[in-house]
Parts: structure tokens; C-alpha cells; sequence
């Protein structure tokens, strides 16, 4: 089953193509690399995912629900994180667990278990009383993408997650993307980093708002003779012709 | 292959959530008491407020320096002098020896308030009746001048029943002007700053702390994550506002008490229209802190805007301070939008004057509509930001 669906996706802003007619399909449980450089439209195409903003044109379903009609269920069935912190620095580990919980209406009953599962998981039992702010950065990413997918989505949209991360944690990063992935999630993510790219079961490749190359990493290199992900990127992104716009 | 357990889809979020709006106004609760500075915002602030205009800033004028130039020294004027003496008000520190020196008393700058008798005053008094004082006060403080001339004319007022009591009310009667103070008799400083200082502090919780909240929360970048979620914006906002609603509650109620017990300024009128209005105010001033966090996104600019467009206004065009009768027309017209004027207004007529509900219709109106509007600009403007 697919998860995400997108057919000729556009948004404009003005005569500003942002995305330019995308399509492509996520399976369950895939790990989808959505790269692209700054203003090729990923931002954008996200929100338009997320239940965010509205498409110009053209159709698409998160979740198997529609994004035009549907943005609510959508958000309810999936999960989100961005570079910035989704974490309240001044609530407890704990707390955090249950805010979000409590806001993708996870079960009371439920909410306990669950944040024993979380803590062990991320071997922080000890730290279930310790404020966010106290924990160092490394750690609050890791909790920041547990508490993302606390109530168990469908999908879970990861924007840059691991930009300025050390290589150890993020290395633990893509141990529990891998992990989430294996309970069924489907992982949704955006990054700059290529070797991150060479992690996902299959990579899309955006240049100024258009799809250009979408495949795994392995045939990607073949098609484009290239030693490694970072070569196939820049041989399309040096086709862009806008920039950070 | 791997292999999935069935998927249970969530129902999106269509209508309010309880369990979802409790959960996240637990969470603000946990902001507010975490952080001493809001701490002491809303709980030292009002106290702190409330004492410092309540005492030290006062407009009362105690123990104001007089001179006097009396050349009858008769039973008349003694008696009016004592009087004087006797207040709290006044401390005779000089006697002038001849009308020459008048101009230079008041060139050292050391009296508030100088007192002219005409010459054999009583005898005039009982025999013409008529006799003149003179009251000269230092007018390069126009407030101070007329308050210390207020308070001698009604010295002079009870000296001259006093006069006609000893004479056996066979002398006619005076014709000296009796200012009377209405409401404020002892013309106490608090009766006017408690109801400024309940505005002002309403305004700073509601519009300054739920501003910044929401602004902080899309500084930090959680904003966009719980945009991102079920919860619906309207909620997020809601949520918001809800503790700092508790907050400007116990608010109320420590100034109240605090005016009631402390500064001894009664509540005079229904407590519970008192109530009403204060709670009006208060939905007004919460939606004029969730329009400003619709318009900025930093915490700083937040705190900003609500000190200069929100808390500036209260004090200088709200008539707490300066009274609004003397500015200019541009000014008046100003004061007539901003919001904590009326609840001012109101609240004197209610707590000070003790008047019944039916004489703050107006205000009650007036704050009614303002918060309506305000409410429905502010959810209005949240939601197209979000497209």
C-alpha cells in the first residue's frame, strides 16, 4: 500500500512555480530521502503533505487520505520534525512524552506504558525527571524524533533532522529511523548530508521545484556512473538555476 | 518481507478535543511556574504596583508649607490659622511682617501656599460680614496648586461655621466659596490609582504575557509542529490564553483585597458588576495580546509592541495619570480606542462612587463590542497566516 501519492503536484506562489508537477509514490515502511538543494521546493512540497497549505494543482493522498479534502485526518495520522526543536526545553522528559501524547490523543492508558517503552528504547530511564533544557543536544534530537512518532503514525515527515549533529548521533539518529521503519513507519526525510542519502531505501532527487532523479541509491550511482550519492547530487543540482530562493 | 500489524486510522480533529486542550494547558501552567520572571510578573508585580502608587507616588498633598501675612491677629483669623495648623495638610512655617515680602517668600520657593488677611477681620466679618482672605498658591504646579487651595477653601469654609455657631447665628451668611469634594472627600490618592493600577495590570497579564507566549513558541519553532498536528490553531490559541484568563483572575482578586484591606479604598458599589466588567476587560485584553502574536514572530518585538502600543496608552491617555480634560483634541480622540480608559471610567463609577450597574451601560458597551471585534480580527488574522 502507498502511503504518500502525489500525481503532477504544483504549487505557485504568483507566476513562482515552488513545486512543478511531482510525482511519485512512497510505500509502507519505506525510507524516502527527499533531497534537493535550498529553494528547489522541499519545504514547500511538505507542507503541502502535512496538511499545511493547500496544492495549486494537480492530486495527492497522505495516508490514504486527500490532501485537498482531507488535511485534518492527514494530520492526525502523521508525525513531524523539523530542525528546530519540537521539544519544550522547560518541561521534563517525561513530560514532553505525555504533552504529545495528549495532543495526538494517544489513550490515557496507554501513555505510561509508553513512555517506559520510549526511555528504555533510547536507554534514558534514568533521565525521565531531568528538564529538556538540561539534556545536551544530541539526546534532544533523539527524544525530539521519538516523541515525533509517540502516537505511532502512519508516516513520519523528518525536514533536515541531523543538521548540526555530531556523525556519532547521527549515526544513533538513523538507528532508530531504521527502527521506526521496521515497526511499519514510513519515514519521509529531507537532508543535506549524501552519506545520510546512501541510508534510505530509495532517494528523490528535487531541482528547481521538479523531480529529476528517483530511485535507490545503488541504481541511482549506476545511471549517473557515480562513486557515491554526493556526485549524483551535484551533477543535477548544477542544472539549477535558482538559488536559496 | 516485513510484516505490518493492522493500522488503525485517527480521526482527524473536527471538533474540540478536551483530553488535547487539557493536555496543553497543563503545559502552559508548567511554563508559567517555571519561569520566575512571569512568576513574579503576575504575582509581585500587582502587589508591588498597587503599594508603590498606593503610598509612594501619591498626588496627596500632605504637610504643605504655608505663610502668612495677617495683620489683624483677631479671634477670626486665629481661629482659621489653628484650624490649618491643626490639619495634616498644612504646617505654618511663616509669619510675614509686611505684604513687601510676599513676592520673595514665594521666589525661595519654599511654600506651597500663602494666606492674605485683610486688616480687623473679625471686626468686618461680625460687623459687615464680609471679610477677605487672600490664598495664593504656586501655580507652576498647576495639579499640586489647586488641590492645596481646595483644602484651604474648605478650611476656611468649616472656621466660618464655627464663627457663626459662637456668634448665635445672628451673622448673615458668608459668601466664601466651599469647594466640596465629592467621593474622595479626603481626596486620597488611591480611589484614583487603584482603579488605573487594576487596569494596567490587567493589560500587562493578558495582552503582554499571552503575546510573548505565542510569539515564543514560534521563535522556538514548536508553533510550526503544533500547527503540524491534530490540534486545531484556534485551540493552540485558546489554550494559550486560558491560563493567563486564571492568572488576571487571582490578579483581580489580590488588588481588590489588597485595596480593600490595605489602602482602604472600599469597593463601594456591586461587587459583582465590578466582576462583570473586569472580566470583559480582560477577554479584550487577552484577544489584543493574541492580535499582536499574530502580527510578530519574536518574543522580543512582542514585548514591544505591547509596552509601547498597549501600556504606554494606559498610562498617559487613560486618565489615570493625567487628567484627560486638559489634552488636546488628538489626544481625547485617541483615548477614545483605548480600551482600559472605559474600564477606568468604569470602574470609579462602580468601586469609588458606589453608582449602580445602569450608570456603566456605556462602558460596559463600549468594552462588550471592542472585545467581540478584537476577538474576531485576532482568530481571523491567525487563521490566513496559516495558508
Amino acid at each position: 500500500m502507498n502511503v504518500i501519492v502525489a500525481e503532477n503536484l504544483c504549487k505557485s506562489f504568483g507566476s513562482f512555480k515552488a513545486v512543478d508537477r511531482i510525482t511519485f509514490e512512497v510505500p509502507q515502511g519505506e525510507i524516502f530521502g527527499f533531497l534537493g538543494a535550498n529553494g528547489a521546493g522541499k519545504t514547500t512540497a511538505i507542507r503541502m503533505f502535512c496538511g499545511l497549505s493547500k496544492p495549486t494543482s494537480g492530486k495527492g493522498s497522505v495516508a490514504g487520505f486527500d490532501i485537498w479534502k482531507q488535511p485534518e485526518q492527514i494530520k492526525a495520522n502523521i508525525g513531524y520534525l523539523s530542525q528546530k526543536f519540537a521539544l519544550y526545553e522547560d518541561l521534563k522528559v517525561w513530560e514532553n512524552i505525555r504533552l504529545y501524547a495528549g495532543i495526538y490523543s494517544v489513550p490515557a492508558k496507554e501513555i505510561g506504558p509508553k513512555t517506559d517503552e520510549i526511555l528504555h528504547r533510547l536507554g534514558f530511564t534514568s533521565e525521565r525527571n531531568t528538564l529538556v533544557s538540561e539534556l545536551p543536544l544530541g539526546w534532544k534530537q533523539k527524544l525530539s524524533f521519538s516523541v515525533a512518532v509517540v502516537h505511532d503514525p502512519r508516516i513520519v515527515f523528518l525536514d533536515e533532522p541531523t543538521s548540526g549533529v555530531d556523525p556519532v548521533t547521527r549515526r544513533q539518529f538513523w538507528e532508530l529511523i531504521y527502527d521506526a521503519a521496521d515497526r511499519g513507519i514510513t519515514v519521509f526525510v529531507t537532508t543535506h548530508y549524501m552519506d545520510e542519502a546512501e541510508y534510505c531505501n530509495r532517494v528523490s532527487i528535487m531541482v528547481d521545484g521538479k523531480i529529476e532523479a528517483l530511485d535507490t541509491p545503488k541504481k541511482l550511482k549506476e545511471q549517473f556512473e557515480a562513486k557515491n550519492m554526493d556526485e549524483v547530487f551535484h551533477q543535477l543540482a548544477r542544472k539549477a538555476r535558482r538559488n536559496g530562493a | 518481507m516485513r510484516c505490518f500489524t493492522s493500522w488503525p486510522a485517527r480521526p482527524g480533529a473536527t471538533e474540540l478535543n478536551m483530553k488535547q486542550f487539557k493536555a496543553f494547558i497543563r503545559k502552559e501552567f508548567y511554563h508559567i511556574f517555571r519561569d520566575p520572571l512571569t512568576m513574579a510578573i503576575l504575582f509581585l508585580l500587582p502587589i508591588l504596583m498597587l503599594t508603590l502608587f498606593g503610598f509612594a507616588i501619591t498626588t496627596e498633598v500632605r504637610n504643605t508649607k504655608i505663610a502668612v501675612y495677617d495683620p489683624s491677629k483677631d479671634a477670626g483669623t486665629m481661629a482659621i490659622l489653628n484650624r490649618m495648623e491643626a490639619s495634616e495638610f498644612f504646617e505654618i512655617t511663616r509669619e510675614l511682617s509686611s505684604p513687601d515680602d510676599i513676592e520673595s517668600v514665594f521666589r525661595q520657593g519654599r511654600i506651597g501656599l500663602l494666606v492674605v488677611f485683610s486688616e480687623r477681620f473679625y471686626e468686618n466679618l461680625v460687623h459687615t460680614g464680609e471679610a477677605q482672605i487672600q490664598l495664593l498658591a504656586d501655580g507652576s504646579d498647576p495639579n499640586n496648586a489647586s488641590v492645596v487651595v481646595n483644602y484651604a477653601t474648605a478650611i476656611i469654609a468649616a472656621s466660618q461655621q464655627e464663627l457663626i455657631s459662637r456668634t448665635g447665628g445672628a451673622m448673615p451668611y458668608q459668601i466664601t466659596p466651599e469647594v466640596k469634594l465629592l467621593y474622595n472627600p479626603q481626596m486620597k490618592g488611591a480611589y484614583n490609582f487603584v482603579p488605573g493600577v487594576m487596569g494596567m495590570i490587567m493589560m500587562l497579564i493578558c495582552a503582554m504575557m499571552t503575546s510573548v507566549s505565542i510569539a515564543r513558541e514560534k521563535e522556538l519553532g514548536t508553533m510550526e509542529v503544533l500547527l503540524v498536528s491534530p490540534m486545531k490553531p484556534i485551540y493552540v490559541i485558546l489554550a494559550k490564553a486560558v491560563p493567563y484568563f486564571f492568572m488576571s483572575v487571582i490578579n483581580l482578586t489580590t488588588i481588590l483585597l489588597l485595596s480593600v484591606f490595605v489602602l482602604d479604598v472600599p469597593i463601594a458599589g456591586s461587587l459583582f458588576w465590578l466582576i462583570i466588567l473586569s472580566l470583559i476587560f480582560i477577554f479584550v485584553s487577552l484577544s489584543l495580546g493574541i492580535l499582536i502574536s499574530s502580527v510578530v514572530d519574536k518574543q522580543l518585538v512582542a514585548l514591544l509592541i505591547s509596552g509601547m502600543v498597549l501600556m504606554l496608552p494606559v498610562i498617559l491617555l487613560s486618565g489615570m495619570m493625567f487628567p484627560l480634560e486638559n489634552m488636546p483634541w488628538l489626544l481625547r480622540a485617541l483615548s477614545e480606542i483605548i480600551p482600559a480608559k472605559w474600564f477606568i471610567m468604569a470602574v470609579k463609577k462602580i468601586m469609588i462612587k458606589g453608582l449602580s450597574y445602569s450608570s456603566i451601560t456605556r462602558e460596559l458597551l463600549i468594552l462588550g463590542s471592542m472585545a467581540v471585534v478584537l476577538i474576531a480580527v485576532s482568530l481571523k488574522r491567525f487563521k490566513t497566516r496559516l495558508e
